[in-house]
């Protein structure tokens, strides 16, 4: 374990901070805070989910605050694959993905897990576990980024 | 009411994205560090973001059963599907392959447009493309 580049304290603060984002979703509108679908109804490619100025102001704001922070506390890092490949193929599974599993990160992951919901901590182990194994095989087969 | 619903959305939106860029989250380069489990350095630090959002959400969760409606809203609209379908875990598993391989999920991704606009920017087309395919596949058929 590599806890030299750990950064836990940070970590933690900007987990309750999403996690109040989702509290405030869910107690002031009674919605899930799950970024596929919100982006999804934002950007007019789903059929479900709340009204579209719900939808896109939550999507709006993500860039917002990571930018505000961006400004305030210094430049944020965020170090890119350099493939364009490895960039393409990753965002068509992601999207693709997120929409056939009905959720991603946040909605199954935070939002459900934190409910115990069966179907959400089912989700989280299948990405989980197939996020590590496609790292494994990355690492194998001298995948570079 | 219903005019108060957008900034609430808009704030909720803000915090999130904030948290993403404290927690370290918005770093493919990290995200991948953390799905490394065989490069010998593994790095723990996404696991208390997850504690992190987990731990108010939870609260909340126990606070909603108190409540009859949402503060700003007529009613919950919640999932309520119960069935694990095979469709939930492959569809979770190609999220995660795709995750694996570059390093960004939505959210992240999407927060990330102010901070890298270039890179991830093809990224977010990209994920649009796959919220599209998945559209067009699953269409009512006629």
């Amino acid at each position: 374990m590599d806890w030299t580049n750990a950064t836990p304290l940070a970590a933690l603060t900007g987990g309750i901070l999403i996690g109040l984002a989702c509290a405030i979703m869910l107690l002031g509108l009674g919605r899930i805070a799950g970024v596929s679908g919100l982006a999804a109804r934002a950007f007019a490619l789903s059929q479900t989910g709340p009204p579209w100025s719900i939808a896109a102001a939550f999507i709006v704001g993500l860039p917002f605050g990571a930018g505000i922070v961006n400004l305030i506390s210094g430049p944020v890092i965020a170090r890119f694959p350099s493939s364009p490949a490895v960039v393409l193929i990753g965002g068509l599974l992601v999207g693709f993905g997120t929409r056939m599993g009905s959720g991603c990160t946040s909605g199954h992951g935070v939002c459900g897990l934190s409910r115990l919901s069966a179907r959400s901590i089912v989700a989280t182990l299948s990405f989980v576990s197939f996020g590590f194994a496609t790292v494994a095989v990355m690492r194998v087969l001298g995948v570079s980024w | 009411m219903v005019r108060v619903r957008i900034p609430i959305a808009l704030i909720a939106g803000l915090l999130f994205g904030a948290g993403l860029a404290c927690s370290g989250m918005s770093d493919p380069t990290r995200v991948r560090a953390f799905l490394d489990l065989f490069g010998g350095r593994w790095d723990p630090t996404l696991a208390f973001v997850m504690g992190g959002a987990i731990a108010p959400m939870a609260l909340a969760w126990v606070i909603r059963r108190r409540m009859e409606t949402p503060l700003a809203d007529s009613r919950f609209s919640l999932p309520d599907a119960r069935e694990i379908t095979a469709r939930l875990i492959g569809g979770s598993a190609i999220f995660g392959i795709g995750w694996g391989i570059a390093g960004l999920c939505p959210g992240p991704a999407i927060a990330d447009l102010a901070i890298r606009p270039t890179l991830a920017a093809p990224f977010v087309i990209a994920m649009l493309a796959g919220f599209a395919v998945h559209r067009f596949i699953d269409r009512p058929k006629i």
